[in-house]
């Protein structure tokens, strides 16, 4: 078995309120696995269960092959890091380190060992004295991976970490997650809500909403191919461009356009007449020069302006619908200009209007 | 940085000036004097008279400083005033209290930093249910229970002596005391809860180790509720205890409310003051403490 953790039927009711419903999962050893969603997808209710934090239901939880179902959380090798740090604040970063460690009625010299080893590769050993109040947000969340680290477990268990910090730090403690699990090689179950951290730090992504899997597999995958209109609109910023319309006779209409679907890689083989969903990426239409390459070419109206320094956002409206471009921030446009843009429809997604499913 | 230069300017600039003689000041301390003033008073009357020889008060001027000092009517509250037959003053009463005071605060903030811990921590069955019940029982007036629990305490061997009227202290002190905790032990992150369980410690362990250290204030402020009302009981001293092991509140009631001889106003005034000295000294060394923990755990839940 190649698996580190697998979860088998699991639901989850708290009284009516169904929480998790049916979920399978598994996820392979040495694998960065991120749950993305919304707040109140179930997210960090499911990793409460991994963790024993919360008695399921129905259905089983297996870590390396062992049914830890009703396994104590410390009985089930897994280390967690909590969004509030939860560094016990009466204790030194030596004890908050060694606690864990304590109870579980280690030989001292082996306790100082990993506590040392723990905090070389955070680089926390001049921190070890103090006590948690004394220390920024960063480096309390050193200390609390630390705390996961220590316990030498296979699964650690990440709940919403980097959101208490401000941006930088957040994306410099992203990237040293990233180096700790390329340099660990342990199982890594990481949740958060924020898509830029699940992109760059997972191996597959799980997006969930109301307590079920939309959309399981790569990062790539994910935003390249979303399985259903819900991940499609989920992820990337900002978000996709929206056309409901109908495909016929092989084509795409909306309104008064025409968008040929030659070089659309069906799901199911070809194009089904029948009400539809078109998909167009922001950063997917093309602007400039390279229009006149590109199979699909439009005009619009300039309606507004957003620059954030590296891109300029364009607001305009196509075919009926309000379409959004995104531009080089250097390139030079202005409201109310006509703007040529070009779409190739071999990166689109295209859904069911009904079952909201990729085509 | 960007270069700035300073502009002259015109006009009203930076804080607002007030006056000290505002008339939202006048009327703010004046208030508050004359509030501190109707407080101290009788608190004044009290300490003077106490100070004062018997000929001294008969002269009739309450609020008058005493013109000659005297500690003697101290010395006889403590330890010769009479209360019926016997003449030992208020010193019996005094460690009465002590014995009686001591084991009820230790015993009901264990039995109830537990029961809070467990409500708050451990949602087990039936906990809403008990919870509910426990809080209903803050709601019943005492007297209901003043003769049931006479019969249990006689049934139990414990009527009329020291350690029977310590557990009806624990018993009545059980549901605030609870409700105090549980909502203190709420308040505190659930996430370090949570840690502690991934750390692999149990009830006991995550108890002692992680939420006893962190809730100094309202350990505080169970304390002082405790020490307080315990000290100045009178109802369950009088109803479950007989006149060896009577506690100070009610050995004070039999000195004041003797009815034989002259009325010595200054030995009743010591005694008051003496009986109220613990509750008062608990108050000044630890009050800072009581307002942060009732602030930090009462207020919350």
């Amino acid at each position: 078995m190649n698996n580190s953790v697998e979860i088998k039927n699991l639901d989850l009711h708290f009284g009516a309120v169904k929480v998790l419903q049916n979920l399978n999962l598994e996820i392979g050893k040495g694998e960065f696995l991120v749950l993305l969603g919304s707040s109140g997808c179930g997210k960090s209710t499911l990793l409460n269960c991994i963790a024993g934090l919360l008695d399921v239901t129905a259905g089983q939880i297996h870590i390396n092959d062992t049914n830890v179902t009703w396994s104590e959380p410390s009985e089930r090798g897994i280390g967690m890091v909590f969004q509030s740090y939860a560094l016990y604040p009466q204790m030194t970063v030596e004890g908050n380190l060694s606690f864990g460690l304590k109870n579980a009625k280690l030989p001292k010299a082996e306790i100082a060992k990993r506590v040392k080893r723990a905090s070389e590769i955070l680089q926390i050993e001049p921190l070890l004295k103090r006590k948690p109040a004394a220390l920024s947000g960063g480096q309390r969340q050193r200390v609390a991976i630390g705390r996961a680290l220590v316990r030498d477990v296979d699964v650690f268990l990440f709940d919403e970490p980097l959101s208490n910090l401000d941006a930088k730090l957040r994306a410099e403690l992203r990237v040293e997650i990233k180096r700790l699990h390329q340099k660990l090689e342990n199982t890594m179950i990481y949740v958060t809500h924020d898509q830029i951290e699940a992109m760059t730090l997972a191996d597959r992504i799980a997006i969930m909403r109301g307590g079920q899997i939309m959309q399981l597999g790569s990062p790539d995958d994910i935003y390249g191919r979303p399985l259903n209109r819900y991940v499609a609109d989920f992820i990337g910023s900002p978000s996709m461009n929206f056309f409901d319309g109908a495909i016929t006779n092989g084509a795409f209409t909306v309104g008064d356009l025409t968008i040929p679907l030659t070089g659309y890689d069906f799901v199911s083989g070809g194009p089904v007449d029948g009400a539809a969903t078109l998909g167009i990426r922001p950063e997917h239409v093309v602007t400039g020069e390279l229009v006149e390459n590109e199979p699909i070419r439009i005009d619009v109206d300039v309606e507004l302006i957003e620059p954030t320094g590296s891109d300029k956002l364009i607001d305009c409206e196509v075919a009926g619908h309000p379409f959004r471009v995104r531009m080089d921030g250097q390139a030079q446009v202005s409201v109310g200009e006509k703007l040529r843009i070009g779409i190739d429809p071999a990166r689109a997604s295209l859904f069911d209007a009904a079952t909201e499913v990729r085509l | 940085m960007v270069e700035t230069s300073s502009v002259p300017l015109t006009g009203p600039q930076g804080p607002k000036p007030r006056k000290a003689l505002s008339r939202r000041n006048v009327f703010l301390y004046g208030t508050l004097l004359l509030i501190t003033l109707y407080y101290a008073l009788p608190l004044y009357v009290m300490i003077v008279t106490s100070l004062k020889g018997m000929p001294e008060i008969r002269l009739g001027n309450v609020f008058s400083p005493p013109v000659e000092i005297t500690f003697q009517p101290w010395a006889k509250a403590w330890s010769e005033a009479c209360t019926g037959l016997t003449c030992n003053g208020l010193s019996t009463g005094f460690w009465n209290s002590v014995r009686i005071t001591i084991p009820s605060v230790i015993l009901s903030i264990i039995i109830a930093s537990v029961n809070g811990y467990a409500l708050a921590n451990w949602k087990f069955k039936g906990a809403d249910a008990f919870f509910t019940i426990l809080i209903f029982g803050a709601f019943i007036p005492y007297q209901i229970l003043l003769y049931p629990m006479v019969i249990m305490l006689r049934e139990m061997g414990l009527y009329g002596s020291l350690g029977g009227l310590v557990l009806v202290h624990t018993i009545f002190g059980m549901p605030i005391l609870t409700l105090l905790f549980r909502n203190y032990f709420t308040s505190l992150p659930e996430e370090l809860f949570k840690a502690a369980r991934v750390d692999g410690a149990g009830f006991w362990g995550i108890y002692f180790r992680i939420m006893v250290p962190m809730s100094l204030p309202i350990f505080t402020v169970a304390m002082i509720l405790q020490v307080t009302g315990i000290w100045n009981d009178f109802l369950f001293g009088v109803v479950y205890t007989g006149p060896d092991t009577y506690p100070m509140t009610v050995s004070l009631n039999n000195i004041v409310n003797s009815t034989q001889g002259v009325k010595e106003y200054n030995v009743n005034m010591a005694a008051t003051i003496l009986t109220g000295l613990v509750p008062l000294t608990i108050y000044f060394v630890s009050g800072r403490l009581f307002v942060r923990g009732i602030a930090a755990g009462a207020v919350k839940g």
